[in-house]
């Protein structure tokens, strides 16, 4: 069978291993043991030609009801957003997806730059002082937060106190993470919605590394970033924020309220959702913390003729320098999704965003009110981004095999991550949801109660 | 064309009033934010994103690609990456609607078509490696590790020995593999090279002992070696209680021919943007799948993907797994990606991608054996080092040769990794490249190594034909200018 991906020929191959000093290739594999040489043919499907296996990819595609040609009310840390099409045409220059991490400077500006304009955009954003080129996730880039938070302390401190509006698989990840390092995650329960500040004041104390607050947090709510910063910082503990980049656009940025790390994940940036990855997580701190960051940094320098020019840079920070010393692991990072993002926050610009982040607050506006309208309840009521609750009384999954009927993708389940919220939806309203699909989920939804 | 010099920041092309996106008239309600939510909630300064046109957008980033280098470019052979074509098809598979926009929460019974993706990759996983069971969730090779790390962890906790503490990791290793086993919150613990290029094995026996909860390896190795003593390895490590952990960076050598499971190990990584197609991406997204033997399959990390008579399901009733390493269900997209390559491939052309990859790493090995030093002489397996040491008496370093080689349009080796081997140089040319492409190389590697001895000053200055000349990495790291605004002056 003849392979397009492999160029050998017959020719070729003799007069390679004519030159080597071989008869046969399997010489080359003469070192490995044969007691562990694999002999006969691996039990998996057999070559498909280009043709067939599209199609039968195609009819996989087919088979998942997407959120482009449904509309969806479903968020929960993944977004439904405008996607400018010159992003996917960036993003197939093959002179950046086929290239790795820039190690040769000279060579791969047009990488460097661009990872260097992401983390003054993400700056921007926060308002912080550095960012680094990007990370797994916006959850796993939490759990790296809190583990640096931790260290700072040199693994003294072991608490870390969570806010329950945390993403409910960020508590998990970080349970992980943190796991192996012997440190501890409390959490600090919502009082209507929001973190209960009072709540928070008796439970930190000097062995508090981090406190983590989610903004705008899980059950949609915006958090009071000012009283909760007076507190952690009163207890010298670093305060880590996870907040939705796109939300950046109209509230007050993390960094305006003294946060020490905030973290957060791009994908609402011209990233599609991709059944939960590859998104692009993003890691800002303030300057004290910059040579502890995770990951790569990319910074400005000259070459020996004065030109402006772009390196990675305080690498000894990185495992591949300090090895087990490393602040992080993180090697390959989400680079190709950061050029995304970078694309998606030039398109907005400085105006685009402010109008596409006001638009999920007024729609969702919108949407909460319809639902008042019709006699639903919203469980409870604080200004949000674009997510809020609405307690169905009935289980969400049968609600929302209703809607699947409809052709709507409802809201998110509560009750999958806690059962005391058994009928609570938590729905979504993205700048790209019209009144008319709102009015199809409410009229959906008032017929159920 | 050469773009000389320098490049507007997206920022410095910033004009008001311009706009790139289509957004038009998305904000009909007659509502205003300022009505809606509090004042102090409201950001007042306006983020200084850009303000530029879609033309002005696309010239940008046209022409930053254009300073940029990728597989599609020309010659990487990064040692270690294993930068082989990216095939197209993966690329148009991987923006069907149906794969793109799906949510991660949507009820399964909407995701059927994902999940069997899902599904049948790890099927392939466990059978090209020889494992029993295989997650998708770790996002890269890095994460991989770390994760089975936690599993060995978890596994020997389950069986009331606390006392493992120590990871056993080769000189020659990645520096992920410490820095996992870090993270993990063991202690690493150095095993020697020895004179072959291979573990040793003696010292490997004094460091095996009850406070082992694993090794750490890469088989063919970090030089492009097979550890050929591997059943021996694993003998000494399992008797005295350890875990055997596959570092799978190196897989592209031995598909079809040498499975990890057979070799004796308990749990592996494979890197799926290196061994099976992932696009690099400039530095990532990648994916990390682990697989593992039976005995290790309740620490996975949950939720688990099932098949059963209703479909394909995620049992998130795990009492013994090490819980969610990442959110969702890893990096669907790369997966997606990974599964189509392998498709395309079947058993018998990935056996040949790795007959040809070993096969061309040996020739050029061989072609340039006579003007490098290359210090382990036997036969490599999908790459191999060479140390610089005879050009650095010449006062040429292996930095300079490297940074010449761009002047002949390659992407250069790997240098300075693994870190035991003096001014390294590691070669992989991956099975995807021809003999012409070789020869060209391997012709240019010893233009170079004559340019060394004739003309030194050639090689210590280049790159000379490049968007930049060599780059002042120390004033990068003096004076950090990390974003657009900052500066590096006092
Ligand atoms: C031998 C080896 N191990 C581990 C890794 C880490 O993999 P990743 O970058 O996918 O995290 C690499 C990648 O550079 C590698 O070459």
């Amino acid at each position: 069978m003849d392979f397009r991906y492999l160029p050998m020929t017959p020719e070729d191959k003799k007069e390679m291993m004519e030159s080597i000093g071989i008869q046969e290739i399997e010489e080359l594999f003469s070192d490995i043991p044969e007691s562990i040489q694999f002999k006969g043919e691996m039990n998996i499907a057999p070559p498909a030609s280009e043709h067939d296996l599209m199609k039968e990819l195609q009819t996989l595609s087919s088979r998942n009801m997407n959120v482009k040609d449904y509309p969806s009310f479903l968020g929960a840390g993944v977004y439904d957003h405008y996607i400018p099409s010159v992003v996917d045409h960036v993003l197939r220059r093959s002179e950046f997806y086929t290239a790795y991490t820039p190690y040769q400077a000279e060579i791969s500006q047009g990488e460097l730059q661009a990872i260097f304009e992401f983390q003054s955009m993400i700056c921007e954003l926060t308002n912080m002082e550095v960012a680094n080129s990007s990370m797994y996730d916006g959850l796993t880039a939490l759990a790296e937060a809190a583990v640096l938070a931790a260290s700072e302390s040199r693994m003294k401190k072991k608490k870390i106190l969570v806010s329950e509006g945390l993403h409910p698989e960020g508590f998990e990840v970080l349970e992980t993470y943190t796991d192996g390092l012997g440190l501890v995650v409390e959490r600090i329960p919502l009082q209507e919605g929001k973190t209960d500040l009072e709540h928070l004041k008796q439970e930190i104390d000097d062995d508090t590394a981090a406190v983590i607050l989610q903004y705008p947090n899980f059950v949609g709510s915006i958090e009071d970033l000012k009283e909760a910063e007076a507190i952690i910082h009163e207890h010298k503990a670093l305060f880590i924020v996870s907040s939705n980049p796109l939300a950046l656009g109209i509230l007050a940025p993390p960094g305006n309220f003294g946060a020490d790390i905030v973290v957060g994940d791009c994908q609402v940036f011209g990233i599609p959702a991709q059944m939960g990855g590859p998104h692009c997580g993003y890691f800002a701190v303030s300057k004290k913390l910059m040579r502890k960051i995770p990951g790569r940094l990319v910074g400005q320098t000259r070459d020996k003729e004065g030109t402006r020019g772009f390196v990675l840079t305080l690498q000894t920070r990185e495992q591949h320098i300090r090895r087990d010393k490393a602040t992080s692991n993180i090697c390959s990072n989400q680079a190709l999704n950061a050029l995304a993002a970078s694309v998606t926050m030039s398109a907005l610009g400085k105006k685009g965003i402010r109008t596409m982040a006001s638009a999920n607050v007024k729609k969702a506006h919108l949407l909460k009110e319809k639902c008042k309208k019709a006699g639903l309840t919203i469980v409870h009521e604080q200004p949000v981004f674009n997510e809020f609750v609405i307690d169905m009384k009935q289980p969400v999954r049968e609600v929302n095999q209703k809607l699947y009927q409809q052709g709507i993708i409802g809201g998110y389940d509560l009750a999958m991550s806690d059962h005391t919220k058994e009928g609570h939806m938590l729905v979504c309203v993205t700048e790209l949801r019209t009144e008319e699909e709102m009015d199809h989920f409410v009229k959906t939804l008032e017929g159920l109660v | 064309m050469i773009q000389n010099k320098e490049q507007p920041l997206i920022f410095e092309r910033s004009r008001p009033g311009r706009v790139g996106h289509g957004l038009g008239d998305i904000d009909h309600t007659n509502e205003k934010v300022e009505d809606i939510l509090p004042a102090d909630y409201i950001r007042e300064e306006e983020p200084e994103l850009p303000e530029v046109s879609e033309l002005q957008l696309i010239r940008h980033y046209t022409s930053l690609s254009t300073r940029n280098y990728g597989v599609d470019s020309g010659f990487y052979p990064l040692g270690s990456c294993t930068m082989k074509y990216n095939p197209k098809m993966n690329e148009d598979v991987a923006r069907m609607p149906g794969f793109a926009h799906v949510h991660p929460y949507q009820p399964e019974e909407q995701v059927q078509g994902a999940l069997e993706v899902m599904y049948h990759l790890q099927q392939s996983l466990a059978e090209i490696t020889g494992m029993d069971e295989v997650t998708l969730q770790p996002a890269a090779g890095a994460q991989g590790e770390w994760t089975g790390l936690m599993m060995i962890r978890a596994f020997h906790e389950a069986n009331g020995e606390k006392g493992r503490d120590k990871v056993i990791v080769p000189d020659s290793a990645h520096g992920t593999n410490p820095a996992s086993a870090a993270v993990a919150g063991f202690t690493p613990v150095t095993v020697k090279t020895d004179e072959r290029g291979l573990v040793d094995l003696d010292h490997l026996r004094e460091l095996a002992g009850s406070d082992t909860a694993a090794l750490m390896l890469t088989n063919p190795n970090t030089l492009g070696l097979f550890e050929e003593d591997i059943v021996e390895m694993a003998a000494i490590i399992h008797e005295a209680g350890g875990r055997l952990y596959y570092d799978g960076a190196n897989s592209n050598a031995i598909l079809g021919i040498s499975r990890p499971g057979d070799m004796g190990f308990d749990v592996v990584h494979l890197n799926l943007h290196k061994t099976f197609t992932g696009p690099h991406g400039g530095g990532g997204p990648g994916s990390g799948p682990v697989g593992v033997k039976k005995e290790l399959i309740p620490f996975l990390p949950k939720p688990v993907l099932q098949k059963t008579e209703k479909g394909f399901t995620w049992d998130s009733e795990r009492p013994q797994s090490i819980g969610r390493v990442k959110p969702y269900y890893g990096n669907f997209g790369i997966n997606l990606r990974a599964y189509t390559y392998i498709r395309t491939m079947g058993a018998e052309g990935l056996r040949k991608v790795s007959e040809y990859a070993v096969l061309n790493a040996n020739y050029l090995m061989r072609r340039l054996e006579p003007y490098f030093d290359l210090p382990y002489n036997r036969h490599c397996k999908h790459e191999f080092v060479l140390s610089g040491k005879r050009q650095k008496k010449l006062g040429v370093k292996t930095l300079d040769m490297a940074k010449r080689l761009l002047d002949y349009g390659y992407h250069p080796p790997t240098i300075y990794f693994p870190i035991n081997i003096e001014e390294c140089m590691m070669m992989e040319p991956t099975e995807t490249e021809t003999k012409e492409t070789l020869d060209e190389f391997a012709d240019a590697m010893i233009q170079i190594a004559q340019e060394v001895e004739e003309n030194p000053e050639i090689v210590q200055e280049a790159p000379h034909h490049t968007v930049v000349k060599r780059l002042d990495e120390a004033l990068a790291a003096r004076k950090p200018v990390l974003k657009y605004g900052d500066s590096n002056q006092d």
